[in-house]
């Protein structure tokens, strides 16, 4: 192996220039010759029969190329099935839950019914996207309304509109947990209470929104199909299916994407509809997703609503925990159980909590369809677990520190059988470290001593200071699979290739340390690429999580083979034994003898056939390796981490003055990248915690359609955070990683409401209900302050 | 997010912006910072078929300062006023309270006669306007007229500019330099439109009595509104904490603010009176007045 050890170093981004430059390249960037624009004409009512459209104006208007509707796509654009591996759980997850998952199939454009707001109707193809949008206006179509259902609770109601008749009571999926003798320790239980959670729906809110180019070549009978997407995998598969094309044909490539943060892992309608224009049209066929649309039109996340009840004794240790919550999935469930499973896997998170009930139930209603965000159905299950502790210790008088040390899992449990199967039919088994270790450390770091003994007002009397908690435990580098390739070129240069798909994740840098380490050479040497199914023949995507473990693994395996492939060209060439030999730069020499060399231009010759080939016996002609990432199972994250916020209870304005985590993602490729990554889900963590909340009135309309109305925290709202590295190795992969993508979104919301329950703790409030406005706030500081119950309960 | 077809025209004068005001009258809207305008046409909420660029018209470009009057051209980038040195040095109400609208990439674009002639309720400068008692000169085909800021906002996103007028500039009077001056809000984040805003101007004669008391506040009513009630609690009397929450109380109690989906009007009216009573804290405390009864 190298000398030099890459990974573990805080490596400067080698993404960064051509993005700071303004020279990266985005789906908008690329237009060919002769593209035309698409618009989409959506449903602007949640729930109506399409009783006749009217297509005429639009198609004669000046510069439109073509106006479709759902039966002019008819036979030749087949409709969205559930995802092959939503439909088929393991067999194992079928034995323990008892899943029951409900078809639904989405047409590309709606044919004779439109289910929410911002579904598309009408593709109109024009010149520029100026024009398609004023012929998208002269389109005419007569809606009937139907009955609206925005409410899950109300739509799981007997007697309820059916939203698809194939669906009985609405439920698309649903599945029971059971762990333990929950009945029997709740007859036996010192303490209960009962709780309402809500999680509100969000939006990812990428900075660049969806957009999609395609090309088709009718000579080659290729497409070649630019996607804003974090899965170009799945949209090659997908647009072959849908459209009857072979995968070989086409080929999808993710360029520089401006984030995904899981709204971009679905595939969409706009992506298999754009490819099928472009072949109808044989032109070049574009489309931009504005921010507008993107507030209607992309899978939006989160909406739970959770009915818990927690057993516990007087000393502050749960025994128990039953709940059963309801996800509101919109009027599609691309993604089935997904989210609502992962919540009700990581709910108990890092606590012991011996017994266990859960049913999640995903419900149909008239909103945008639901699908993973950052995340993916673990800030809502720690939101809930991190509120139940922080509300049994303050309901006992107890230091909720206190009573999150006695839930927490001891360094002695690990490996610990949570006793149930993760999504992908292995057993959840945490691989964490000491966890009350780190709290200690988050503990002092924070300085909650001296916190508890001072004063919790800050200023002139109306400001006061708390500090809240949080856990979280997040399963990561889900498979199937990943794969990379490391090869060399005809120049002798190395060039490794992997099946994941960076929209910022800084794989060029991250992998290239890692292919370094592997190959024996420095991570300048190595050009990455990602995000084209032309690159490695199968792929996954990145999301999840998983790619630091998955594509990092097999960047690693495929990096240490072509080594071998090189080592042993050379020693044929040098008629040395491979393993005397050693990298220098772009050669491989004799140790101690640089001037017995061969450059790995001259190796990379000598490996291609033809008469100058030159091989040891018994090998294969090239220079190009790879390997695919089966992973065992999930390998487990962690962490734990403190928010700090004064409130002003005058107007129940709350400002985020620090947050610190402890975090364990195993070995760090690069501290720096993980740094960043964590803070950038911090900032998403806020955004849930105090901002961000999709509205939709009585009769779905969307209510928070720009920028304005859906509120992101800006740079002003975002804290310091402070960041601690703890590292226990992964045994589930070679490198000893595990993810982080996620992990700083997760424990925001329970963390800062649990700081606001503390500087207001005279007061006793609860609240339950995210985002916590300063209306909430202040709602609860009179009603405290007046006699009656502070809060939510 | 793409606007429908305009004509667009460049004005080289405000005569140009006014010939072409009386050619197109209700057909067109005026383009200065954009900042309304321009989400407003890509959400074709608006389709003007002719647009009047003003940008180049560099006579409604000016800040003098005479006296006690400032007069400002509706060209003024909000950023102009915040840097301005002469205006801070004379009393730094308006420097202060622009640094509360928007980003400073919104600051840089937005105009005062934007601001001024969009009149949005929750919008810093129509408080501007009552605080200071502005005069504003407009100009149309039928000459010119100066109309006082008690007539100027009519309602919701109105004012008396005809639809073929063009606003030319605003006269302020700034407060007199012994005044104490102060604008809070409420805002969900760092930048957006207040919750609730509220402006005050305090005058204290040699007596320590309130000689002179301007409150303005936003975010309540269609327009921004002046509290007269609690004005009257105020003038003529000497300061004190019991004065203050009975101006504040009579600020808010007037109100009835409606909901909307960022906050309630219940919510509104409650932090009219807190933020109205830290308002004039903080302005009679700039005004001289020495607080001894602090809770």
């Amino acid at each position: 192996m190298a000398t030099e050890v890459h990974v573990g170093r805080r490596m400067a981004r080698k993404e960064d220039r051509p993005l700071v430059t303004g020279t990266g390249r985005f789906v908008a960037d690329i237009r060919p010759v002769g593209t035309v624009d698409v618009a989409f004409g959506r449903s602007p009512v949640a729930h109506a029969r399409i009783e006749a459209i009217g297509t005429e104006a639009a198609t004669a208007m000046d510069g439109v190329v073509g106006v479709y509707t759902a039966p002019d796509i008819q036979g030749q654009v087949q409709p969205f099935t559930l995802f092959v591996d939503q439909e088929h759980t393991p067999p194992s997850l079928d034995q323990s839950i008892h899943p029951v998952i409900r078809p639904c199939d989405m047409d590309v454009l709606a044919l004779t019914r439109v289910r929410y707001v911002g579904q598309p109707v009408v593709a109109i193809v024009a010149e520029s996207r100026y024009l398609a949008e004023d012929a998208a206006e002269l389109v005419d179509i007569d809606y009937e309304e139907l009955p609206v259902l925005t409410d899950p609770e109300a739509a799981i109601a007997p007697g309820a509109p059916l939203l698809h008749e194939q669906v009985p009571g609405n439920v698309q999926a649903s599945f029971d947990v059971d762990l333990g003798a929950v009945d029997a320790v709740f007859a036996e239980a010192e303490h209960t209470a009962s709780f309402r959670f809500l999680v509100p729906r969000v939006a990812g809110s990428p900075i660049e929104t969806r957009g999609v180019l395609a090309v088709h070549d009718p000579v080659q009978e290729e497409l070649t199909v630019w996607s804003s997407t974090q899965t170009p995998y799945m949209v090659r598969t997908r647009i072959a299916e849908m459209l009857g094309l072979a995968e070989q044909q086409v080929r999808v490539i993710a360029p520089d994407v401006g984030g995904g943060f899981g709204p971009k892992v679905q595939v969409y309608p706009e992506e298999i509809l754009v490819a099928h224009l472009s072949m109808r049209l044989g032109r070049p066929v574009c489309w931009i997703e504005d921010r507008n649309e993107h507030l209607v039109a992309t899978g939006q996340s989160r909406d739970q609503v959770h009915t818990v009840e927690v057993a516990y004794r007087g000393d502050g240790t749960i025994t128990g925990l039953r709940d059963r919550f309801l996800l509101d999935c919109g009027a599609f469930n691309p993604f089935s159980i997904t989210c609502a499973y992962n919540t009700a896997a990581h709910l108990r998170g890092l606590y012991r909590v011996p017994a266990y009930r859960i049913r999640g139930e995903c419900v149909l209603t008239n909103k945008t369809p639901n699908v993973p965000y950052r995340g993916a159905g673990r800030p809502e299950a720690t939101f809930v677990m991190d509120r139940v502790v922080d509300v049994v210790a303050r309901r006992l008088g107890l230091d909720p520190a206190e009573v999150i040390g006695r839930n927490l899992l001891t360094v002695a449990e690990m490996p610990c059988d949570r006793g149930m199967p993760y999504r992908d039919g292995a057993p959840i088994v945490y691989d964490c470290g000491d966890v009350p270790a780190s709290f200690d450390r988050l503990l002092r770091q924070v300085g909650y001593a001296e916190h508890r003994s001072a004063t919790r007002e800050v200023q002139d009397g109306h400001v006061r200071r708390g500090i809240g908690f949080a856990t979280y435990v997040e399963g990561t580098g889900k498979g199937p699979h990943e794969g990379a390739r490391a090869l060399l070129d005809s120049r002798g240069d190395i060039i490794v290739l992997a099946g994941c798909t960076p929209h910022g994740q800084s794989h060029e840098t991250a992998f290239s340390q890692v292919a370094a380490d592997a190959l024996g050479v420095s991570p300048e040497q190595i050009t990455f690429r990602a995000g084209d199914t032309a690159l490695v023949p199968y792929g996954v995507g990145t999301f999840a999580s998983r790619s630091a473990v998955t594509a990092g693994t097999a960047v690693a395996v495929a990096g240490g083979r072509l080594r071998q492939r090189i080592l042993a060209v050379a020693g044929e060439l040098l008629e040395a034994a491979p393993d005397d030999l050693e990298f220098q730069d772009s050669t491989v020499h004799v140790q101690g003898d640089v001037t017995s060399s061969v450059t790995l231009h001259q190796i990379a010759a000598a490996a291609a056939p033809g008469p100058a080939a030159r091989l040891p016996a018994g090998m294969d002609h090239g220079m190009d390796e790879s390997y695919y990432f089966v992973p065992p199972t999930v390998t487990f994250a962690s962490g734990l981490m403190a928010a700090v916020v004064d409130v002003d209870t005058e107007t129940g304005v709350i400002d985020v003055r620090k947050i610190v985590l402890v975090h364990d993602s195993g070995r760090l490729i690069n501290p720096m990248v993980v740094e960043g990554q964590i803070h950038g889900g911090v900032a998403q963590g806020v955004g849930t915690a105090l901002y961000e909340r999709l509205v939709y009135d009585d009769t779905g309309q969307p209510l928070t359609t720009t920028f304005m109305d859906y509120l992101l925290p800006t740079s002003m709202e975002v804290p310091k955070v402070e960041q601690i590295h703890v590292e226990t190795r992964s045994d589930r992969n070679p490198l000893g990683v595990k993810g982080v993508g996620e992990a700083g979104t997760i424990s925001p919301p329970p963390a800062i409401v649990n700081a606001v329950v503390d500087a207001l703790a005279p007061l006793s409030v609860e609240f339950s209900e995210l985002p916590l406005t300063p209306e909430v706030v202040l709602d609860a500081v009179l009603a405290a302050r007046s006699g009656r119950t502070g809060g939510q309960r | 997010m793409k606007p429908p077809r305009f004509r667009y025209f460049a004005a080289d004068s405000t005569a140009h912006a006014v010939e072409l005001l009386g050619e197109y009258g209700d057909e067109a809207k005026l383009l200065a910072g954009g900042q309304s305008v321009v989400p407003l046409l890509n959400f074709r909420l608006v389709a003007p078929a002719v647009l009047i660029d003003i940008n180049r018209i560099t006579e409604l470009d000016h800040v003098r300062v005479d006296g006690i009057t400032t007069r400002v051209g509706a060209l003024v980038r909000q950023r102009t006023i915040e840097r301005d040195q002469e205006l801070r040095r004379r009393g730094p109400m308006l420097t202060e309270t622009v640094g509360l609208i928007g980003h400073v990439a919104i600051r840089n674009r937005g105009t005062v006669g934007g601001a001024l002639a969009h009149a949005d309720p929750a919008g810093e400068w129509p408080a501007l306007g009552l605080l200071l008692g502005a005069c504003f000169r407009i100009v149309g085909p039928r000459g010119r007229r100066t109309v006082p800021v008690d007539e100027f906002f009519r309602g919701f996103l109105t004012t008396a500019i005809e639809p073929d007028e063009l606003l030319e500039e605003v006269e302020l009077r700034l407060p007199s330099p012994g005044a104490g001056h102060a604008f809070v809000e409420v805002a969900r984040r760092h930048g957006d439109f207040a919750l609730v805003g509220v402006g005050a101007v305090v005058e204290l004669d040699s007596r320590c009595r309130i000689a002179h008391i301007a409150i303005a506040l936003i975010g309540v009513a269609s327009t921004a509104v002046r509290a007269g009630d609690a004005e009257r609690v105020l003038r003529g009397e000497l300061p004190s904490t019991e004065l203050v929450k009975s101006a504040a109380e009579a600020a808010a109690a007037g109100l009835d603010p409606v909901d909307d989906i960022h906050a309630s009007g219940t919510y509104r009216r409650r932090i009219a009176g807190v933020l109205t009573r830290r308002a004039l804290y903080t302005a009679l405390a700039r005004a001289g007045w020495e607080r001894r009864d602090v809770a």
